[in-house]
Order: structure tokens, then C-alpha cells, then sequence
């Protein structure tokens, strides 16, 4: 069927032209996002931003250089928990841990941050663990609205409560409510929790790698990219991490058509940790 | 082939349980599956259905093909998309009308993905999911088959759909695996 008459190939071809607009005049690289969701995204923005079309969303962003920051925020998805998969934090505690602690000065870089949740679940295992003052975690993603909201550090009470139990699930050893101020139905974080966080703008698409990792956190970011996104940005990791440093990705992540991910072996299938193996 | 979409909610476990049974072991298309409320473990709801069903059956994971005659179920947390071509693809995008997986994301997926080759299905439910999913499904030539809501255990989704939808058939479950048994291969 040609486009005039069948929908859907009209539809993907207005994706190609709204992601060809935020390349080529933002440098924002869609171009190998899964096209499911990203197409979903689009069609949720298109509504939200009250236009007619994909076409003339695109237009407008084409035209109108102000819209693109609420395009990315719209575009990203800054959903996150605090621990969530309490297995996966245990494992980090039990395993990793251990293993950073023989480093003086310890680097984690925890790519697509979202609002920051995992962020202080991680530097609440770090400061538990007796190593948050020798580390230095990079959080980074691409939203800087996202961006801004974690550096904040407020969310709503209902959240923290929530968590309370995969803290402990997660091997916590004091209670979450020590790590936070609730005031009415918001909760502030203890800003010491991000004393040595640096929060980032940075595309693991199109910018390069910064700084020499011992530990990688990256869970859930990968599935919104195709195998050779995928498999480019897990390139990119195994550049970053030190040798025998670890990577940590979403429970139900899928590495298997990537090539770069035989540069890892698997220690917690479940946890999906990885170490990267031999030289570089 | 046509591909199948069935969503599920309260009381979801024993209608597809029903409904699995009756399909024959020698369908082939792709069944993807998605349950609100799913039991916490992992892949209870596939084990569970498993034991019944003459069709394998697993949970759904990401970038595998589906593959035609297997029954798929989305995991627990996340929202199941289906690419062009039948990959599946996970999501962690909010939580649509409270739920992930939701079942009107797969549909809509699904719908783009397969077009008139697709047949959307909606079971027992106490929330309107699945309505506008198997609404986009017809119209991209799919075939929507909606369970009686007075069979139902909890009657709300199927009458939200059919409410917004319509339906190419309405009936029992017996009778719905029947149809599905008669899609052109
Ligand atoms: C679903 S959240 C994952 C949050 C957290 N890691 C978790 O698992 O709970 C995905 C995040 O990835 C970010 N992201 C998407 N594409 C990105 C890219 N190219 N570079 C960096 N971050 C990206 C999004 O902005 C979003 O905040």
C-alpha cells in the first residue's frame, strides 16, 4: 500500500520528519530510538501541546527554537523509583560494594537519572556502607527539567513511604525516614546525599564518554534504544569502566544482540550485573 | 498469520486460563497477553497458565520475536509494545489509568505493528483499559472480539469496550477461542 492510503506508513513517515527536525536543527538524536514507544511519546505530545498532527508539531518545533526544552521533557521519560528492585540494591551492597571499597577514590556514574530516586538510594547505600566520602557519583540524562528536580530533591511523601520497604528489602540498615524531612505531602531529601553528586547534561546518543568509572548504573534507559543504539552506548560504557568495573542495568534489559556486551560477563543474572572482563 | 492481543484484569487469571485451553495446539499466530494485578513473581502468571494451556506459553521479553503459536505475557512493571516486524519492545513510561503494563498501550502498539492482520480480545475487568486500544485496532481492519459482560466475573471492561469500540463478536470464552481457532493462518 502507498502512504495515500494506508495510515500507518503515513504516520511513520511524519516520525521520520519530526525526528529529522530534531536533528538536524537541534542535534538531538531520536534517529534510533525504538520506534513503539518513541512513536507513542510523539503522539502524546502531540496532544498535549494541542496540535493536529505529527507534521505540524513538527513544524512548529522546526520553527519555534523556544519549544524544543518541553519537546525533550516530553520526549524523555523520567519515571523512577526509590529501590526499586530491592534484589538488585542487595546485590549492589553485598557484591559490588565490597569489591569499590578497595578503590581510594571510588567513580560512579549513573546514567539517565531521571528525577534522581536512584541516585539517593545509591548514596544511601554508599553512606551505609561507610564509602560515600571517597566516592564521586556523575548523574547524568538528558532532560534538564528532570535534571532540575532531582537536584531538589523533593518528592511526594506517598513515594518515600512506599519505599520504606524495599529499603529494608534492599538491605537497609537504618530507617528511610532518617534520610528525609516531610512536610504535609512533600519530602525534602538531606542534601548531603548529593554533597558529592554531580548532576549533568549529557546524551549517551551523541556526547562522549567523561570520566573513568569503577561502577555503571544504567537501568532502563537501553530499552528505549534499537540494538545498535544499544550496543553503541554499551560500547561506550565498557570505554568508561575501569577494568573489572561494573555494570548495572535494568532487570529486564535483553544484551543479547549486542555485540559490545561480550566485553562483560554476567555475576547476577537476576540483579543484571555485569563486569567488564580482561584488558581494554 | 494473525497476531492476537488480549488484555485481562480482575478475574483475569482463570478467564484466560479458560480461554488458553480451548485454543488448539496447532494455532499459529502469536498470542501476547497482557494482565493487570499480576501476582508479584516474576513469571507466576506464565507458569500458572502454562499448566493448562496446549499452546507454550511465556513472559514476553524484550527484542525477541514473537514467535507464531506461542502465548506471551507481559512482565509485571513495565508496559509491552510490539515493533513492526512482531519484536517486543518494554517500556517504564508512566503508568497509564494506574496501571503498567497497560493493556490499551500494547493494543495501540500492536495495531500499528500488524494492522487488519491483528485480532484484539478484552476480558473481565474492573477499569476501562482496553477500550481505546481495541477502538484503534478496528480501525486499522483488526477484529475485535469482547468477552459477555454477563459471563464476566467483573463486567466493567468488557462493557467499557463494547461502549467505545463495539465488537465483531460478543460471547463466552468457549466461543471466542473458537473464533480465534478459525483466524486465516
Ligand atoms: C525510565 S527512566 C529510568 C530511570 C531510572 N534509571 C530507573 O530505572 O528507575 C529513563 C531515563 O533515561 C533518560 N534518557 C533517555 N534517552 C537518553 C539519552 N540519550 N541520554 C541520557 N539519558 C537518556 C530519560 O530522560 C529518562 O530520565
Amino acid at each position: 500500500m502507498s502512504p495515500e492510503t494506508d495510515p500507518a506508513l503515513l504516520e511513520e513517515l511524519e516520525v521520520d520528519l519530526f525526528v529529522e527536525v530534531l536533528h538536524r536543527r537541534y542535534g538531538y538524536d531520536f534517529r534510533d530510538y525504538g520506534r513503539a514507544s518513541l512513536t507513542r511519546r510523539i503522539r502524546n505530545l502531540v496532544s498535549q501541546q494541542g496540535e493536529q498532527s505529527i507534521a505540524d508539531l513538527a513544524a512548529r518545533v522546526l520553527h519555534q527554537p523556544e519549544r524544543i526544552g518541553d519537546v525533550i521533557a516530553g520526549l524523555s521519560v523520567p519515571v523512577s523509583e526509590f529501590f526499586r528492585d530491592p534484589s538488585v540494591f542487595l546485590a549492589l551492597r553485598e557484591v559490588v560494594l565490597p569489591a569499590l571499597s578497595t578503590y581510594s577514590q571510588i567513580t560512579i556514574w549513573q546514567a539517565g537519572c531521571a528525577r534522581g530516586e536512584e541516585v539517593y538510594s545509591l548514596a544511601i547505600l554508599l553512606t551505609e556502607a561507610g564509602l560515600y566520602d571517597r566516592t564521586h557519583i556523575f548523574a547524568t540524562d538528558i532532560s534538564d527539567a528532570a535534571l532540575a528536580s532531582a537536584k531538589e530533591g523533593i518528592y511526594p511523601s506517598e513515594d518515600l513511604r512506599d519505599a520504606a520497604r524495599r529499603y529494608l528489602a534492599g538491605g537497609g540498615t537504618h530507617t528511610l525516614s532518617d534520610y528525609y524531612h516531610a512536610r504535609y505531602d512533600r519530602a525534602k531529601m538531606d542534601q548531603r546525599l548529593i554533597s558529592r553528586v554531580t548532576f549533568a547534561n549529557h546524551n549517551l546518543v551523541t556526547d562522549e564518554v567523561f570520566c573513568e568509572a569503577h561502577l555503571i548504573l544504567c537501568r532502563n534507559v537501553l530499552i528505549y534504544f534499537t540494538d545498535v543504539l544499544q550496543d553503541r552506548v554499551l560500547g561506550k560504557f565498557a570505554t568508561s569502566l575501569v577494568r573489572g568495573g561494573f555494570l548495572c542495568v535494568g532487570t529486564r534489559e535483553n544484551l543479547q544482540f549486542s555485540p559490545a556486551a561480550q566485553k562483560f560477563h554476567a555475576i547476577d543474572i537476576k540483579a543484571q550485573l555485569y563486569r567488564l572482563q580482561g584488558k581494554r | 498469520m494473525t497476531a492476537v492481543v488480549i488484555g485481562a484484569s480482575a478475574g483475569g487469571p482463570s478467564a484466560l486460563q479458560h480461554l488458553l485451553s480451548h485454543l488448539d495446539a496447532s494455532f499459529r499466530g502469536p498470542v501476547v497477553v497482557v494482565n493487570h494485578l499480576g501476582p508479584d513473581g516474576p513469571d507466576f502468571l506464565a507458569d500458572m497458565l502454562a499448566k493448562t494451556s496446549r499452546l507454550p506459553v511465556e513472559t514476553a521479553r524484550e527484542r525477541i520475536v514473537a514467535q507464531p503459536g506461542v502465548v506471551y505475557v507481559a512482565p509485571s512493571g513495565y508496559h509491552l509494545l510490539l515493533e513492526k516486524g512482531g519484536r517486543f519492545a518494554l517500556s517504564m513510561d508512566e503508568k497509564v489509568a494506574f496501571s503498567r503494563p497497560s493493556i490499551d498501550v500494547l493494543f495501540a502498539s500492536a495495531a500499528t505493528a500488524y494492522g487488519a492482520n491483528l485480532a484484539g480480545v478484552v476480558l473481565t475487568g474492573a477499569n476501562a483499559d482496553g477500550a481505546e486500544g481495541l477502538h484503534l485496532i478496528r480501525r486499522a481492519g483488526g477484529l475485535a472480539f469482547v468477552q459477555d459482560p454477563d459471563e464476566a466475573a467483573i463486567r466493567t471492561m468488557p462493557t467499557a469496550a463494547l461502549a467505545r469500540a463495539g465488537a465483531d463478536y460478543c460471547g463466552s470464552l468457549a466461543h471466542i477461542a473458537d473464533r480465534i481457532n478459525r483466524l486465516p493462518r
